[in-house]
């Protein structure tokens, strides 16, 4: 604890309560070191008053032997030499001998100690066995005497007098005599310093209450309050010792603080006076007795009383083990001393503060490098960092003062200046004259030559930096290593400087702290200017010359530096390249036209906006912007890509966070820059696929690094400059920048198509050459090309067809140039003649949809080609005429209607389909037209739609035929029709009756006019019927109708009627009415009406039975709205002779369901084709065809279980359907009539049916 | 009162740096930015002990010879410095407390100012006036 190695010589404070012994001096010094050693050993518990918190002390005492002259005499108030206990010690055992002798020494001395007033006494009876064997012979019991004693002498106080058996035997009884004797002695002990150090406490406060009297003053007090210190110190209470000093402390700087607020205290004015030694803190002793005495005799100055308070301070916090505490307040001291010299007015030479700080600073740092061993103190740099620091900053102010820093050395002032301060200091301390590295020594070499100076100056900065940087407080340090750089500078050697120089300007340009930047860089400027480094200076000087911190002149000043190396005609190697930011700004670029897109060859211009930061106007010999040209991929089109994502279209801004002072957080990074991509097939420019893309991903997905400060005006570093050469350059001559906004203009080249990148930005003022390494964000306009493209288009949707239509052309010129006899050919087709017009005119507008006039187009005729001649046209013109084209209906016999195909197949045509959206069938029409710009024909279709959609029907009335024909116009016009007919192409002895009437008909959008004809015939009805149905069509609102012909082609096939059906239903038997749920007969009867035609007897009438020719035929009563119960068999077979009138007559049982006039069930009639022939009409048996057959059969057996061959046939098909072949020889099949060939008469009849019973009840089933 | 009152942001740059126009300002930059170092070393050090219960007040940054500079930390990290002449003896550390909170109030209304960017440097007219308050009473 206590630092042992340094020894100190004068005065230790070793002091002990002191313990008087009288009596026995023999007896006593016998037993003097076992009570010595045991007193101390157990702690004791003290309490104390004024509610201080109660301690456990180890005692410890110095036993003198007893004198008058130890006893304090009135108004001695010292408390170290005060006596605590006073001792009586005897073994005496004779009571002849006590009474005697001992009992007389006894009063003797209670009677000196009553006298002064002193009652901490205690008498020790010591008794041995060898005393008890001496006097064995007139033995009086031990307690006699004890009791003597007591009663002689404590009449009150028993336990004034203790016994202390055997003390010199090794017995338990010895011991606890011991033990108990201890206890005692430390009891009294206590006791009597409660007593006399409150007494002395209430003394002091006593006096201290005194201070406003006029002739009360600090020192005395000093004197007594610390002899309370020395005391608790004695004792080991360190703790209260300090509180003490810190009280003292406290006290003064009260008194001082009212000094300064006016409130003089008389004592002050020694204080006062002028410092006349300067030699700095002295630790290395535990009392500083020198300057005690100074104190005590009211001579000492402030820097002494100080001194000599914190010397005490500390040695009580070391014991304390408090080290880091005294660092502090070493600091707050030195502080504060300075500023009461300052606040007291006292007179100091200059500098020597600067030297007792110094001194103190280190004094401070050796007391506690003494006292802790190297880990330590690393571990607690930052306590101890502070006071490298101070003294640092002292020994340069002190290096200052002396002439030590300039580069000449001192002159004679310095050195006079230099005696005085060193004659302050005074002799050496005795203590440390031995040691090589002192305080004293230090300074005194510091002051005695300039190397020696920077030497020790240069090691404390170090120091010191070292010290911050370990605990990474960087700030300091590079403030420190700030201050080192100017101490540098002054010494001449710039090169040393500029490192510590460099060093602090980032920190600060980083953090962005604007006034240290501006001061640091000038600093640097300097620095360069004297190191030569010309590319930095100028540098660093357009960073000045821009500096708002700075004052106009000195702005100017800079900027002059580097107009004037600019101006400087050397050769073209000692050009200098500068970083543009600090020159000036590009704040904003724009486009004119704003599309930043031209064709090749058209003008573009670029405003660009620099803010100038110089203070004057400069002139700039060359303004260029470097371009990057990127060849544009093929094909694209390069409308509408430049300058769509900037909100103001084609002007771009760019953002330095300048126009305010503030700086704008930046943290958030930059703005995510996405462009559409979309990849097109290069054969016919369909889409493939598209996407976003981020085209500056490595800025956005940077990670995030030590986040930096926004910039303020001057805190930009200048980014390392690198020119690249691009092969296109914008380029301006000769321009002055104002300070202030500036706008130059450029042209931009446009001769090539593709993108142009505008990548750096040059300004060369001489030598000098400004660079803007990057211009962001990127800024690019496009040149492009375009092939000449013709378009073809109509008018109005949709396209008509049969009808003039009129379809725009629109040629885009491109690059081409259309010249005067520039004709487009167009081959014509048979099925959309252009139509010729009088009047066509074409119109020419330029790029930006201007019309730029209208000419005439002169188109010619002839039968394979039409040429149309073109006007002139500039490029990158569109010139647009319009055409009237007619699509002839294609007629319809390679049209059959979808409809009417029997097949059930779709037949698939190349040039007409059904648009989903017009439900108008479609016509696609090609056109090839030669353009003079290329060899090759321009192919383009234009689709036409027919209006009109045409159905047609067979109706029959026995034998007598009608035709129905259907149109249905399907599109959004009206039209008139007129002449329609109806024609028989192969017969003509065939008479077709029109039903219609004559006049034109209106047939509306959407609508549908039906027109139908009766077929009258002579000898027999032809079986097969070509038709051709045509009418005459015009849009209705014409003045003259301009009639268009339309055609329909059809065929009707099977037209005779074959067989007629009738039927009856026969009431049961008695009735005259059917009644519901009473079984009704149904009497079909089927009539062949024709002899059969030379077709139908080949094909149907194989069986032949009995001479007769018959077909079978298939009947089946099928009544679907469940109005009859067919009871029995519901179908049948029958074979019909295949004669005229032959009739075959079927009876069925069938029930009606419900009463009222129900209608007949209905009866279908099918030709039955037995397997034989069904081979050899299915020459490819198409299974879908089967399965329709086996369902109807299936069919008919769910109704009546006949039919065993069928049946068999159907479940040797659903078992055995392995084998096709057999299946297709077995398979029968039906085949329904045409529409025409059986004529139904029951079709609309109905027979009445009563109910039941007569319940009044009628159900209605209303359907 | 005070001689300089400094608001830095959280990432250390000045956000507000005024002191009195007598003297010398430079030297305020550079002894504020200092004072970030020890304001760095007080968080990170409460930072281990105490995790939310943060006492906002840093109390005495660094005493240097002519100046006490005194430190004050907001939830949001920014920085409030006063420096106050060492001579200013009447100055207790209430009162430097106090003047604190009336910063930290105006600062906090001036970030409630919804045309205030934050991290903007600070250019309300209020927070300039109770700043003035602040260092005109040292005389």
């Amino acid at each position: 604890m206590e630092c042992q190695e340094e020894k100190p010589i004068i005065y230790t404070m070793e002091n002990k309560p002191i313990v008087t012994c009288a009596g026995d001096q023999g007896l006593f010094t016998s037993l003097y070191t076992s009570l010595a050693q045991q007193l101390p050993r157990e702690p004791m518990e003290w309490r104390r008053t004024y509610g201080r918190a109660p301690k456990m002390i180890h005692l410890e005492a110095n036993f003198v032997q007893f004198k008058e002259e130890l006893l304090p005499k009135d108004g001695n108030k010292a408390l170290l030499t005060f006596p605590f206990l006073h001792i009586y010690w005897t073994d005496c055992c004779d009571t002849e001998a006590y009474k005697s002798t001992v009992k007389e020494d006894m009063m003797r001395w209670q009677n000196s100690l009553r006298t002064h007033g002193s009652a901490d006494w205690v008498i020790i009876v010591v008794e041995t066995n060898d005393t008890k064997k001496k006097n064995k012979t007139n033995i009086l019991p031990r307690s006699s005497i004890v009791d003597k004693i007591r009663s002689d002498f404590c009449n009150k106080q028993n336990d004034r007098c203790v016994v202390l058996s055997d003390p010199l035997k090794d017995s338990s009884r010895s011991q606890e005599s011991w033990n108990s004797l201890l206890l005692k002695l430390r009891t009294l002990l206590l006791m009597s310093f409660t007593k006399n150090l409150g007494r002395f406490e209430d003394d002091m406060r006593t006096l201290r209450e005194k201070r406003t009297q006029p002739g009360w003053s600090f020192c005395e007090y000093f004197m007594v309050q610390e002899e309370l210190a020395f005391v608790f110190e004695m004792l080991q209470q360190f703790e209260d010792a300090l509180v003490q000093y810190d009280e003292l402390d406290a006290l003064f700087t009260q008194y001082v603080l009212n000094f300064g607020a006016g409130d003089t205290a008389n004592w002050l004015g020694s204080f006062c006076a002028p410092v006349r030694n300067w030699s700095g803190l002295l630790l290395r002793r535990p009392i500083d007795m020198e300057k005690r005495d100074g104190i005590q005799r009211g001579e000492a100055s402030l820097l002494d009383l100080r001194s000599y308070l914190f010397s005490r301070q500390c040695t009580l916090l070391i014991f304390l083990l408090r080290p880091w505490e005294v660092t502090q307040r070493a600091l707050e001291l030195l502080h504060n001393c300075v500023q009461e010299l300052r606040l007291l007015e006292v007179s100091v030479l200059e500098g020597a503060l600067d030297c007792w700080v110094f001194l103190s600073c280190l004094e401070v740092l050796h007391r506690i490098e003494g006292c802790c061993d190297q880990a330590q103190l690393a571990a607690n740099c930052s306590h101890t960092v502070g006071l490298w620091a101070y003294a640092t900053d002292k020994l340069k102010s002190l290096g200052e003062l002396c002439g030590l820093v300039s580069e000449k050395g001192p002159t004679s002032e310095d050195l006079n200046r230099t005696v005085d301060l060193l004659a302050g200091l005074g002799d050496e301390r005795p203590e440390t004259v031995s040691s090589l590295q002192s305080p004293y020594k230090k300074l005194k070499e510091a002051l005695s030559s300039v190397e020696a100076f920077e030497r020790h100056y240069l090691e404390l900065s170090h120091a010191a930096m070292e010290m911050y940087r370990a605990i990474s407080r960087l700030r300091s340090a590079r403030l420190v290593g700030k201050s080192l750089a100017e101490f540098y500078m002054r010494k001449g050697e710039p090169e040393k400087a500029e490192a510590f120089l460099q060093e602090a300007l980032k920190s600060y340009v980083s953090e962005g702290w604007s006034l240290p930047v501006t001061h640091t860089r000038k600093q640097i400027a300097e620095c360069q200017k004297l190191l030569g480094i010309t590319e930095d200076y100028l540098q660093t000087s357009a960073l000045l010359a821009g500096d708002a911190n700075l004052t106009t002149e000195e702005r100017k000043h800079f900027c002059q530096e580097i107009l004037t190396f600019a101006g400087k005609s050397e050769d073209q190697s000692q050009k200098v390249t500068l970083s543009m930011g600090v020159f000036s700004q590009l704040t904003r670029l724009q486009f004119l036209p704003a599309t930043a897109s031209v064709h090749s060859g058209a003008v573009l211009q670029v405003e660009l906006n620099l803010r100038c930061l110089m203070p004057v106007s400069v002139h700039i010999q060359q303004l260029a912007a470097s371009i990057h040209f990127d060849l544009e991929r093929a094909g694209t089109n390069g409308r509408s890509k430049g300058a769509a994502r900037q909100t103001n279209p084609g002007t771009v801004e760019f953002n330095h966070d300048t126009s305010s002072a503030g700086p704008s957080s930046s943290s958030d990074g930059p703005p995510l820059e996405l462009e559409e991509i979309q990849d097109r097939s290069p054969s016919d420019n369909s889409l493939n696929s598209t996407g976003v893309v981020c085209k500056n991903t490595h800025l956005v997905m940077r990670l995030p690094e030590s986040i930096s400060p926004p910039d303020p005006p001057n805190c930009v570093s200048p980014p390392a400059v690198t020119m690249k050469e691009g092969a296109q350059m914008l380029k301006v001559q000769d321009v002055t920048l104002e300070p202030g906004n500036n706008s130059i203009t450029f042209t931009a080249p446009s001769g090539q198509p593709g993108t142009y990148t505008l990548r750096q930005l040059f300004a060369t003022v001489g030598q000098v050459q400004f660079v803007l390494p990057h211009i962001y964000p990127s800024v690019q306009y496009e040149v492009y090309s375009q092939e000449p493209q013709l378009t073809v288009e109509p008018l109005s949707e949709p396209l008509l067809a049969g009808l003039p239509q009129i379809v725009k052309f629109t040629l885009l010129t491109g690059h081409y140039t259309v010249k005067k006899g520039d004709a487009l050919q167009l081959s014509n087709t048979e099925t959309m003649p252009i139509l010729p017009s009088s009047s066509c005119t074409a119109r020419i507008s330029n790029p930006t949809g201007e019309l730029l006039g209208e000419s005439a187009l002169s188109i010619q005729s002839s039968e394979k080609v039409t040429s149309i001649s073109l006007p002139a046209t500039p490029p990158y013109h569109t010139l647009e005429f319009q055409l009237e084209v007619l699509c002839i209906i294609p007629s319809s016999s390679d049209r059959p209607p979808n409809e009417r195909l029997t097949n059930g197949e779709v037949r698939h045509r190349p040039r007409s389909y059904s648009h989903p959206d017009i439900p108008m069938t479609a016509i696609d029409q090609r056109m090839s037209i030669d353009c003079p710009w290329s060899i090759y024909s321009t192919l383009l279709a234009l689709t036409f739609y027919i209006p009109f959609k045409t159905k047609h029907s067979l109706l029959s009335a026995g034998n007598r035929k009608y035709i129905q024909v259907c149109v249905q116009n399907m599109s959004d016009v009206n039209f008139t029709l007129a002449e329609v007919k109806l024609t028989e192409k192969q017969h003509a002895s065939l008479e077709l009756e029109s039903l219609n009437t004559k006049t034109q008909q209106l047939l509306c959008s959407k609508h549908s006019l039906f027109c139908l004809w009766e077929v009258r015939w002579q000898d027999d009805l032809p079986s097969c019927l070509q038709c051709v149905f045509s009418t005459n069509f015009s849009p209705p609102k014409q003045d003259v109708p301009d009639f268009k012909p339309f055609q329909y082609q059809f065929q009707l096939e099977k037209v005779t009627t074959l067989y007629s059906v009738r039927a009856d239903i026969l009431p049961p038997a008695g009735e005259q009415n059917c009644r519901s749920g009473f079984l009704c007969g149904l009497e079909v009867c089927i009539t062949r009406l024709t002899e059969p035609a030379e077709g139908e007897i080949a094909e149907d009438s194989k069986t032949d039975t009995d001479g007769l020719k018959t077909t079978k035929l298939m009947y089946e009563v099928a009544d679907s709205s469940s109005n009859w119960a067919v009871c029995g068999k519901s179908s049948g077979m029958v074979s019909m002779p295949m004669t005229a009138n032959a009739t075959h007559k079927v009876q069925i049982e069938v029930m009606p369901l419900f009463a009222g006039h129900l209608p007949f069930p209905k009866i279908k009639v099918l030709k039955y084709l037995p397997h034989t022939a069904a081979v050899a009409i299915q020459p490819d048996p198409d299974s879908c065809v089967e399965n329709d057959s086996l369902s109807l059969l299936d069919k008919a057996l769910d109704d009546q279980g006949d039919t065993a061959s069928i049946r068999s046939r159907g479940s040797v098909h659903s078992v055995g359907s392995g084998d096709q072949q057999q299946r297709g020889v077995a398979m029968p099949r039906l085949e329904p009539f045409s529409p025409g060939q059986v004529f139904n008469h029951i079709h609309t009849r109905q027979v009445l049916v009563l109910p039941a019973t007569d319940d009044h009840i009628m159900e209605v089933n209303a359907t | 009162m005070a001689v300089c009152i400094a608001v830095i942001a959280k990432e250390n740059y000045p956000l507000y740096i005024r002191s009195l126009p007598t003297q010398n300002e430079l030297k305020f930059h550079y002894t504020v930015h200092t004072s970030l170092d020890v304001v760095e070393e007080k968080i990170s050090a409460v930072g281990k002990s105490l995790g939310d219960q943060r006492e906002l007040y840093l109390g005495l940054l660094y005493p240097t010879e002519d100046y006490k500079v005194y430190g004050y930390v907001t939830n949001s990290k920014v920085k409030f410095v006063i420096v106050v002449d060492s001579s200013n003896t009447s100055l207790r550390d209430n009162e430097i407390r106090s003047m604190f909170r009336k910063l930290h109030n105006s600062f906090t209304d001036v970030m409630c100012n919804p045309f205030h960017n934050p991290g903007d440097t600070i250019q309300s007219k209020a927070f300039d006036g109770i700043v003035s308050g602040m260092m005109v009473q040292a005389a």
